[in-house]
């Protein structure tokens, strides 16, 4: 294939992103990507084709303007490439940072089938993050219509996909208040992403954003005991809810010696240190206890976020443990090796079957199998399959499970009419998230277990558009 | 914000609060709890409701001073607030309409045990209660409780007031006795619902309790506060708090009351210090 000319050399790989050493920030809570300057950014806004295929923007469930803010960003006008973003994503600076830009847009890019492609969520981070720290927040943002004049819609749960919703709606002319169970909205950006993947300030800013556009977040409410749907739709006047009330249900393994002291659900052992800051106990009243030897089970990005706050916390060996290989870990890559360069280890191919404590119920140590791959299941993943005999103990004193989190079943259980899927899930139309329930929508890892921040971010934007349609017919 | 409107000394280092907070109130039952955060820096502690008011939009509790947010609260005032106040958590209890039950609270455990006699007494049943206490000052609400009691028994370690013992002594003379019990409930400290327990077990009389486990979140989502009952784990936040007595592992309980003991301490010398505490 012969390349058209260039006006510049065509430069095959990212922009590297700055980062903490990894011998530094395995001791601080501080981010590890340190983001681009002006100049990195502008460099690999040059890497961008502007091809007029512009395949990148399907691989977005927010449908941002991929190439026109990179174009924006080249002409280093940055401001105006956060207004073109901001037009679809209510929250870039989060998205820019944990995306998985690999399976959405750089998938698509074009620049990605020859060499690396273009860093489409760095180059977010950096507009996002220019926007937060040289604007001002707009006095009152854009409305694209007026469409909802103030008729009210409820959204439960303050997560990516309810932010989502609520911005959307609040920009239609809704008058929109999310209900949070806990006392500080942002859901997994807040209690379960640590403080080095993703700066608390950072999701707080773009959360004063979401009440700038006029949505009201009430904490501190739990939807089914303090008030239920029903009461929403009923007695407090909303005429429609959305409901996205995320995978917080923490799954334990069921093996002997699960309920010892030092063993923590993920769930538990990231809230106590994101939400609560126990990293910087007694400063902060809640307390957390880890140990010189951390196991971590599971492979995920939870188990690789586990991993490396214990280590931040001060252990001094932390160990992942997974059954299947390398190769089946569904954590990103890109954390991966960043977990490996901090001195994390990885045990592939093996499995607890029992932990072990002391006569004051303390952990001491793991038992573990080791596996085998199988055949593949009906997910098309090879199924690991323990050996015989193979059991070996390893001395640890902590052990953090984290192997997933099934839907929260509060809602789902105490709302009526709410058709429920075989694993907890609200079953909602992929489209517009229209439940089984005339009124009430749902989106996010509430409807499609635990997945990702952007799906959720997609999810609340269907929604969005689904309500508005619905109550523009009702009237 | 959750303002105090009503704080008062019951005992030495027990004190009852009454808080508002109007949708906390409007759906409460008894049984239930909250989960209250006092300030920026604060942890996140379960506290069982020991009455509410739907009127008045309060909450009451009855909090004894043993640990750091409890005795940060103890330094609040009537007009200070709360920061976050979370609730009516839990399922509800599942009283009896009939026949005759056993109420036995043991030091603080007696303020959510309270508006359980009233109800049951409210719904006619025959209520024996017991309370128990370290000695006469540290006894708290027998007079509300022996408003709605049709027996009330008292006992303390030290003989100051009522019977010198347990609460299980005058249990097990009831049951002696004859008296025809259908049901226990027991709320106070671990290890006197352990020992009540094992007396009921023994004459097989069915028994609630309801825990006061470690917990953060208190909606089912971190698993701090697990439990083992009859072999199998559940979350005291939303499978209980209260649970039938004989199927739950007591020593599990007790130990994992333990694991913050040392940081705790910390926590505390922090707070008498002085170095702490809105400054
Ligand atoms: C440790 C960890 C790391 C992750 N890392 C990444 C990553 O790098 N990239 C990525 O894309 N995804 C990541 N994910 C997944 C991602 O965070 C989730 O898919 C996403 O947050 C789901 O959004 P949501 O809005 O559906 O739910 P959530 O973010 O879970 O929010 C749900 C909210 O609803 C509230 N709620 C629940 N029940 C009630 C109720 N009854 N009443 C009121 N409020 C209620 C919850 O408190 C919570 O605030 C990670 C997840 C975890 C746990
Ligand atoms: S307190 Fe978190 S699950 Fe019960």
């Amino acid at each position: 294939m012969s390349e058209k000319p260039k006006k510049k050399p065509l430069v095959k790989v990212k922009r590297p992103m700055p980062e903490q050493d990894p011998h530094v920030r395995a001791g601080n809570f501080d981010e590890v990507a340190l983001g681009y300057s002006a100049e990195d950014a502008i460099a690999e806004a040059e890497r961008c084709l502007q091809c007029k295929e512009q395949n990148c923007k399907q691989g977005c469930p927010v449908e941002v303007d991929i190439p026109e803010f990179i174009a924006e960003i080249k002409e280093g006008r940055f401001a105006e490439a956060a207004r073109v973003i901001r037009r679809k994503n209510n929250l870039p600076a989060i998205c820019g940072r944990v995306c998985p830009q690999e399976n959405q847009c750089e998938q698509y890019c074009l620049m990605g089938k020859k060499f690396e492609p273009v860093g489409i969520g760095r180059l977010e981070r950096f507009v996002a993050d220019y926007a937060l720290q040289n604007e001002q927040p707009e006095e009152s943002p854009a409305r694209e219509s007026a469409s909802g004049s103030g008729r009210r819609v409820a959204v439960v749960g303050s997560g990516p996909a309810g932010l989502t919703c609520a911005a959307d709606l609040a920009r239609m002319g809704y008058q929109v208040t999310i209900f949070e169970a806990l006392h500080k909205s942002g859901g997994v950006l807040v209690y379960g992403i640590p403080e080095f993947r993703l700066p608390k300030r950072v999701v707080q800013t773009e959360i004063d954003y979401v009440q700038s556009l006029g949505v009201e977040i009430k904490v501190n409410t739990v939807i089914s005991k303090t008030l239920s749907v029903d009461e929403l739709l009923d007695e407090f006047g909303f005429e429609a809810v959305f409901i996205g009330t995320g995978a917080g249900a923490p799954r334990f393994m069921r093996i002997p010696g699960e309920n010892l002291i030092g063993v923590y659900s993920a769930n538990e052992f990231l809230t106590r240190t994101n939400l609560m800051k126990a990293y910087l106990f007694p400063e902060y009243a809640t307390p957390i206890r880890v140990g010189r030897r951390v196991a971590v089970v599971g492979a995920g990005n939870v188990a690789v976020d586990s991993a490396r706050t214990a280590l931040r916390l001060g252990a001094e060996s932390v160990q992942i443990f997974y059954r299947r290989s390398r190769d089946e870990m569904p954590a990103r890559l890109e954390e991966f090796l960043h977990a490996e360069e901090e001195g994390i280890e990885f045990n592939f191919l093996i499995n607890p079957v029992r932990i072990i404590g002391d006569e004051r119920g303390w952990v001491t140590g793991m038992e573990c199998i080791r596996m085998t791959l199988g055949e593949p299941d009906e997910s098309g993943r090879r199924s690991p399959v323990p050996v015989d005999g193979s059991n070996c103990e390893f001395e640890v004193d902590t052990v953090v499970i984290a192997i997933g989190q099934s839907p929260n079943p509060l809602v789902p259980r105490t709302t009526p009419g709410l058709e429920i899927g075989r694993r907890g899930t609200i079953v909602a139309d992929e489209e517009t998230g229209q439940t089984s329930r005339e009124g009430v929508f749902a989106g996010g890892d509430i409807v499609t277990g635990a997945a990702t921040v952007i799906l959720a971010m997609g999810a609340g934007k269907k929604a969005a558009r689904a309500i508005d349609a619905y109550l523009s017919a009702k009237y | 914000m959750y303002p105090i409107q009503v704080k008062r000394t019951l005992a030495p280092g027990v004190r009852l609060y009454e808080i508002s907070a109007p949708l906390v109130a409007r759906k409460a039952q008894p049984g239930q709890f909250v989960i209250v955060r006092v300030n920026e820096t604060g942890e996140r502690i379960p506290l069982t409701i020991a009455d509410y008011d739907r009127k008045m939009g309060t909450i009451t509790m009855v909090v004894q001073e043993i640990g750091f947010t409890t005795k940060t609260l103890a330094k609040m005032e009537v007009g200070d607030a709360l920061l976050d106040f979370i609730g009516p958590l839990g399922n509800p209890s599942e009283l009896r309409d009939s026949g005759t039950v056993v109420c036995i609270g043991g030091g603080v455990g007696c303020a959510p045990l309270y508006p359980q006699v009233r109800a049951l007494s409210q719904k006619g049943v025959n209520v024996i209660t017991i309370v128990g206490a370290r000695s006469a000052e540290h006894l708290i609400l027998t007079r509300e409780l022996g408003r709605y009691s049709n027996q009330l028994h008292i006992a303390t370690d030290d003989g100051s007031q009522g019977r010198k013992g347990f609460v299980t002594d005058i249990l097990k003379d009831l049951i002696e006795q004859g008296t025809p019990i259908d049901q226990v409930i027991a709320i106070g400290p671990m290890i006197m619902m352990k020992v009540v327990t094992g007396v009921t077990k023994q004459y097989n009389l069915p028994t609630m309790i309801s825990l006061n486990s470690l917990m953060v979140d208190g909606t089912g989502m971190c698993g701090s506060c697990r439990v083992t009952v009859g072999g199998v784990t559940k979350f005291a936040c939303v499978d209980g708090p209260e649970f039938d007595a004989h199927q739950v592992d007591f020593d599990e309980q007790m130990k994992r009351a333990a694991v913050y003991r040392d940081q705790e301490a910390k926590a505390l010398a922090r707070l008498d210090c002085g170095c702490r505490n809105g400054h």
